[in-house]
């Protein structure tokens, strides 16, 4: 899988308390949700993000409580994936669990920039730099998971 | 190599001699949690793995913690969309307004973890169990379902830390201290990925209160999981509260860990996390005068009888300052019911505070206590994220029930002068 897109970045310990208040936790509605998707952080970004951008982070992204709604919101918000330095490790299996694709990868990645991820082999080019980084590919159990589109699905198709 | 107590519990419940760190397994669960935010999405999950009955009827525990008694309409769907699962499925341990609890205050206190137990919950701060010598640790909604449908989990199994506790607390300082002092050396991905095992003399000197207070902040630590040895002090305790046989796990002497941090406990002040991290740990020597709007006692960190009794001690015969509005929460029902027998409930009330009824509530701006712009308030939760109890301007102070009173007497933010 390759996903191509414009990053909007942001830094170190972004909490899902940030990414989807708890205030609006009265619901499981994706749609609503992805409405308030990174409120208390930047109240630009529900107007800015387009289909198939790019989130890019410093270490920790994720951190805080286990609710799903916030790779719920961040996935129906359009972006294509997120990439961070490192992730809180509920927000990573969450992810994976659900079918947004993430990758944890230390690169020079700036707003605005145009980055291309290689899930297959493991490569991201930001083609706005010029420079490639290497990122470990998932261990085959997890990609088991997300080529059955989430854990339920694999599940249900036996594959785990 | 051997293995740390985290590991042998993990490998027991994949049915291996022996596990290493890194490696995924597939484990059996003793026990399931969802709250009332988390199990709806759970609740929707549940039916794509083709499943129409859940693994064990016995091994789920649904409690309506978050939002509960209801806070609006949409609270209320999400509560009856659980309520109608749990009948349908004939789910035991679902707990409701009336008998509910904080969940992390409430499973120890019903004896439906025990030490050796692995245990998933769709609730960060499932962590907690660890307390016990339990493998406990959060998950998503989706992990929930998968396992309400088969009873098994996937599972990086994880290297640890071990943090050897020496020594005794000084008066008025205890678990909460210390797991704010480990996250001010850590960081808050100190321990990302990892185990936080806790060993030493200085274990036997800690409350089950207490222990359950730190392995609940694991989490803010970036931790899988945190985890005491099981000794008399948890036997006790268990045997208390339920009729399990517990299974006790004790880490290899030869075990691998990453770091080892020694910690002696009588070197510990009263500490408080300063916003917006729960890593921003400070004791009194760097504390200005700081003045507060608001003191939250209560949550899964902090709500439990030994908590309250804490705070008791420091606001009997005193009245709260003019303009801090106090909030007392009771964890669970029970505690409610011993902290009125205790006389507390009544101090409290005299020192000018409001009892609620137990709640999740304010510690994660759901209700019963939510800051205005600019406000501040010190509570003895767990998080102090930006927005975490309110408005996005608004200061959450991380601390002990003791400074909390302390501070609610003082208008300030204020250390236990007794």
């Amino acid at each position: 899988m390759k996903v191509q897109g414009t990053v909007i970045r942001y830094g170190d310990n972004v909490d899902t308390d940030v990414i989807i208040p708890a205030r609006y936790l009265n619901t499981a509605d994706a749609k609503e949700l992805a409405s308030h998707c990174m409120e208390d952080l930047d109240a630009t970004f529900v107007r800015r993000v387009k289909k198939g951008d790019i989130i890019a982070a410093g270490s920790n992204f994720g951190c805080g409580s286990s609710r799903e709604h916030a790779p719920l919101a961040i996935r129906e918000s359009g972006v294509a994936a997120v990439i961070a330095k490192s992730f809180a490790r509920i927000f990573y299996r969450n992810a994976i669990n659900i079918g947004l694709p993430i990758v944890e990868c230390d690169a020079e990645i700036g707003e605005g920039d145009t980055v291309e991820i290689d899930f297959d082999n493991g490569r991201l080019c930001n083609r706005t730099r010029g420079t490639e980084a290497a990122f470990a590919p998932f261990p085959e159990f997890l990609q088991n998971i997300i080529s059955s589109g989430g854990l339920l699905n694999a599940i249900r198709e036996g594959k785990l | 190599m051997g293995m740390t107590m985290t590991q042998k519990i993990l490998a027991a419940h994949a049915g291996r001699e022996s596990v290493s760190a890194g490696e995924i397994i597939m484990a059996d669960l003793d026990l399931i949690l969802g709250n009332d935010i988390t199990t709806p999405v759970a609740v929707a999950e549940f039916d794509k793995a083709g499943k129409k009955e859940v693994f064990d009827q016995n091994k789920i525990a649904l409690v309506m913690d978050h939002f509960t008694p209801n806070k609006d309409i949409k609270a209320a769907e999400q509560c009856k969309k659980v309520r109608e699962f749990a009948w349908q499925k004939g789910i035991v341990h679902y707990f409701d307004v009336g008998e509910m609890g904080i969940e992390h205050a409430l499973l120890p206190e019903k004896g439906l973890v025990v030490p050796g137990d692995l245990v998933i919950g769709a609730d960060s701060h499932t962590c907690t169990y660890g307390a016990l010598g339990a493998f406990s640790t959060g998950v998503g909604s989706t992990d929930m379902a998968a396992g309400m449908a088969t009873g098994k989990a996937w599972l990086k199994v994880p290297p640890a830390i071990k943090f050897n506790l020496t020594g005794k607390f000084q008066k008025w300082v205890g678990g909460k201290d210390l797991i704010l002092h480990i996250i001010g050396m850590i960081g808050v991905d100190g321990a990302l990925y990892q185990s936080m095992e806790f060993a030493g003399d200085g274990v036997a000197n800690i409350s089950m209160s207490d222990r359950l207070c730190v392995a609940n902040m694991a989490i803010e630590a970036g931790a899988k999981n945190g985890i005491f040895p099981v000794d008399a002090q948890t036997l006790a305790y268990v045997k208390a509260h339920g009729n399990r046989a517990p299974k006790v796990y004790a880490a290899d002497p030869d075990a691998a860990y990453e770091k080892v941090y020694d910690i002696d406990l009588s070197g510990i002040g009263q500490t408080v996390a300063f916003p917006h991290l729960p890593e921003n740990a400070r004791t009194f020597k760097d504390i200005p005068d700081i003045r507060i709007d608001q003191v939250v006692i209560g949550s899964c960190t902090n709500g439990r009888l030994e908590d309250l009794a804490v705070a008791a001690e420091i606001l009997k015969g005193r009245h709260v300052a003019k303009g801090v509005r106090t909030i007392v929460i009771p964890a669970t029902q029970q505690i409610y019911l011993d902290a009125m027998k205790a006389g507390l409930l009544e101090t409290f009330v005299e020192a000018g505070c409001a009892v609620s009824t137990p709640t999740c509530g304010p510690c994660l701006g759901g209700h019963m206590g939510i800051l205005a712009k600019g406000e501040r308030c010190v509570a003895t939760t767990n998080r102090n994220f930006v927005g975490r109890m309110g408005h996005p301007e608004s200061e959450v102070y991380l601390a002990s029930p003791a400074v909390a009173a302390s501070s609610a007497l003082a208008g300030k933010i204020a250390p236990t002068l007794m």
